[in-house]
């Protein structure tokens, strides 16, 4: 038995960044919009209590609850794929927010190379520098023309910063000042700059004094108690959805937020969705919402399965490389050096989600690889984001993992302790991919999304290139003892690593080639806008969150335009 | 210190009289004072008249919670108390695992919803896997502790004639030892799966609010210097050049 409802202009799956800025901006433009988000509703009164590393960090309060849906996955295609039973290298949101809730605030533009990767590789290098299956590919909208966005979203969430050198041109500064930092920070500064490199206070979206958006919601100052990622702000200091675009949505009165509301399905006929099917969590109801427009606005994940679940597009083939959906699924390559300082202690408990300084000479192409056998690279990163104590525990090398020294050198280097890493691009290869598992369930019944991932050889190779600019960063800080290299071998579910999964439904120019236009719409149903990390033709160096938000505002624009006009925007 | 911490002290007598052995600090029956003062609340039988005077003067409303949700029999709960004690050892630092409550905040885990892995995917068919692809067992986090307190204790039998909580600290190394190598069988899991979870909920105990039993009086937090829940630091905390002390809170304190 489903219920049928009213007809809506616009239904967003999830009500997350990229479903709140979508919500905003079209009912601002007038339309009717429904938000269906399968958690539940909350905001800044139920974070009150969050100092809780356990809670919180550990048994992850926030995200999805594992029981009902997961994903599966295997390193390659002769593996069985297993469920993820449990949370390890990624945590996935959940409720009103979405991963927006509890993200640390690193807010980075991807590079103006990102965006034509393909043909700038090339200009410089020559074809032959691609390594064999790799399916890098220009995203069909270049930097200048993201350019606006980006500056859209920094104003919306007040962003924090000052300059970001070898970054692309801005059109305006940022809308706050930079963060005020430890003196860990001046440590990696100035040692950085001594080796002739270009380190900044990364932008974050912790705002470093109160400010009010051209939405006119308010956001307090950030604090500084270091309970951001995976934690909802207390203040509405960090920007999230819940205190930026969700209110300006509800305020224009064209809003109708359904928390509770799990879709599993789009409807669609003769290549036009007409809506879709969504089950209330709590009761069981089953209702079908009819809308003009479906706006795919969930996690990467979710994004991929719904429009598998649902055989919406074309399901990508590894075997034969057609196809686009579940193609280019990407990560991130995370390698770092731990330094423990005999001579110094910080204060590490006190910081910021997304405080930290940076730097970008050897990411995207800012260095010349015509002597190394990989492209791309990463940013150089140093967070002040507030260490919590069960997680972190590094002891110096060489240090028994447990017992009387274990304890001792945990104790004394906690405060001792600082740790420069990379977020490394990953580039897509042939062999990874998202499709429906054949074997495990959701909890209504419906195939879980299968990942089938590991790290390409070029990864490796940029991974241990990065991991050893770490360790030559850290020694010149003058740590006393540094980490032994990690090295990136075969991808590892069970290791948090990052929330930074994307692809399987990735923009382009090309309908052969990607599964969304320049405005997200679906080649395959022009009124499906699929909007979030699924559409990143690779992943770059840097945090992804920014870019989704850039990309949202964008799919915006282009479901105004198509509540207008209709037809192929691109 | 309360007469409730008394009792759970004498539940652990055989621990605390192997540490004062091992570490060497009750030389001729002379406790040190110090930072081991506090340590006094924790003594054997025979000593406690001399703690009395001291106990008085620390008298704070009993800890309620140091009672057993989960476990049901004694021996299980005493095996676990010293067995986190051998990775979080007391030491001139402060306490190790069992002053700190850590057998409790395993406990109180056990019975609550990380015991039954309520958030976890649960559907079947369960097969084991590369390690890369995570936990595949049945096995739920009561079981797998219950099964490993069984093999601990099996173990130490076979290996020394005796069992885990009568061998003396570098013997009950040893068996821990085995276990994190995968020496050991346990139906269902590596035993070093099971020793890492030990571990891990050893460091949540130690480090976890006060408020999931643990962590006692802060201690955890007070040996790290880290200052727990605060609710905001001044720019001059912010960019102090030198290490600020700062007096840790806890939820209680936003709470109350």
């Amino acid at each position: 038995m489903v219920t049928k409802l009213p007809k809506t202009d616009v239904v967003t799956v999830g009500v997350g960044w990229t479903g709140g800025i979508i919500a905003a901006e079209a009912s601002k433009a007038g339309l009717k919009v429904v938000g269906l988000e399968r958690g539940e509703n909350r905001g800044t009164a139920n974070f009150a209590m969050k100092h809780d590393e356990l809670r919180y960090a550990l048994r992850g309060e926030l995200m999805q609850d594992l029981s009902r849906e997961t994903l599966t996955f295997r390193n390659n295609s002769d593996q069985r794929a297993l469920p993820m039973r449990q949370y390890g290298s990624f945590m996935l949101g959940n409720g009103v927010g979405g991963a927006g809730t509890h993200w640390n605030g690193m807010t980075d533009r991807y590079n103006p190379y990102d965006f034509e990767i393909k043909s700038k590789t090339i200009e410089r290098y020559g074809e032959s520098k691609i390594a064999d299956g790799l399916l890098i590919q220009d995203w069909g909208i270049t930097y200048d023309e993201m350019e606006p966005y980006y500056t859209k979203f920094e104003k919306m969430a007040g962003i924090s910063a000052d300059e970001t050198p070898l970054r692309g041109e801005r059109s305006e500064p940022f809308p706050n000042p930079a963060l005020k930092h430890g003196p860990e920070l001046d440590l990696f500064k100035e040692a950085t700059k001594k080796m002739g490199l270009d380190p900044f206070t990364m932008p974050a979206a912790n705002n470093s004094q109160q400010y009010t958006n051209p939405d006119g919601q308010t956001l307090a100052s950030c604090q500084m108690n270091g309970f951001c990622e995976r934690f909802g702000c207390e203040y509405g200091a960090k920007a999230s959805p819940n205190v930026t675009v969700i209110p300006a949505a509800l305020k224009t009165g064209n809003f109708d937020l359904r928390p509770n509301s799990e879709v599993i399905e789009v409807l669609h006929e003769g290549g036009k969705a007409t809506g879709v099917i969504y089950v209330d969590t709590r009761t069981g109801e089953k209702f079908e919402q009819p809308a003009d427009i479906v706006a795919i606005t969930s996690y990467t994940f979710n994004n991929n399965r719904l429009l598998l679940n649902s055989k919406l597009g074309t399901p990508y083939n590894p075997e034969t490389g057609k196809g686009t959906i579940g193609k280019n699924y990407c990560y991130q390559v995370i390698v770092g050096t731990d330094g423990f300082f005999d001579d110094r202690k910080f204060n590490t408990a006190i910081g910021s989600g997304g405080l930290g300084a940076t730097l970008d000479n050897f990411n995207a192409d800012n260095f010349d690889h015509t002597d190394v056998d990989f492209i791309h690279g990463g940013a150089i990163i140093m967070n002040q984001s507030g260490k919590r104590p069960i997680d972190n525990n590094q002891v110096p090398p060489g240090t028994p993992r447990w017992g009387k020294e274990f304890k001792e050198q945990s104790l004394k280097y906690y405060n001792r302790m600082v740790n420069v890493h990379t977020y490394g691009a990953t580039l897509p290869h042939v062999d990874n991919y998202l499709d429906l598992d054949p074997t495990y369930k959701d909890v209504h019944g419906n195939p879980l999304l299968r990942m089938t991932f590991d790290f390409s050889e070029t990864d490796r190779k940029r991974g241990k290139f990065l991991n050893d600019k770490t360790k030559e960063i850290m020694l010149e800080m003058g740590a006393t003892h540094v980490s032994e290299n990690e090295s990136v071998e075969h991808y590892d579910i069970t290791k948090y690593q990052a929330t930074h999964n994307t692809g399987g439904v990735i923009m382009g120019a090309d309908p052969e080639t990607s599964a969304v236009n320049n405005y997200l719409q679906m080649w395959e149903a022009d009124n499906v806008f699929v909007v979030g990390g699924s559409a990143y033709p690779h992943q770059s160096g840097y945090n992804a969150t920014h870019t989704l938000g850039a990309l949202a505002y964008r799919a915006s624009e282009g479901i105004i335009k198509f509540s207008k006009e209709g037809g192929k925007l691109a | 210190m309360s007469t409730n911490d008394e009792k759970q002290l004498d539940a652990n007598g055989s621990s605390r009289r192997k540490f004062l052995r091992n570490s060497g600090i009750a030389a001729g029956g002379v406790v040190v004072g110090g930072t081991l003062g506090g340590l006094l609340g924790f003594n054997d039988k025979g000593e406690q008249e001399s703690t009395a005077t001291a106990t008085k003067e620390t008298q704070s409303a009993q800890q309620h919670d140091q009672a057993l949700e989960y476990f049901n029999n004694r021996a299980d709960f005493d095996l676990l108390g010293q067995a986190t004690e051998r990775i979080f050892p007391e030491d001139e630092n402060g306490p190790g695992a069992i002053g700190l409550g850590v057998p409790y905040y395993i406990d109180h885990q056990l019975a609550g919803k990380w015991g039954i892995n309520a958030k976890d995917y649960r559907q079947g068919p369960f097969f084991e896997g590369e390690l890369n692809q995570g936990y595949q067992s049945q096995l739920k986090y009561h079981q797998i502790y219950d099964l490993g307190i069984e093999a601990i204790e099996k173990y130490s039998q076979a290996t020394f004639n005796e069992g885990f909580t009568a061998l003396d600290g570098e013997k009950q190394d040893e068996v821990l030892v085995a276990f994190e190598n995968d020496e050991v069988d346990i139906p269902g899991i590596k035993s070093s799966f099971f020793f890492n979870i030990l571990r891990q909920s050893t460091l949540e105990g130690a480090y976890s609010d006060p408020l999931y039993g643990g962590n006692k009086d802060m201690q955890g937090w007070k040996m790290k210097e880290y200052p727990g829940v605060q609710m905001s630091y001044s720019d001059e905390q912010v960019a102090s050049k030198e290490f600020i002390e700062i007096k840790p809170a806890s939820l209680h304190n936003t709470h109350n």
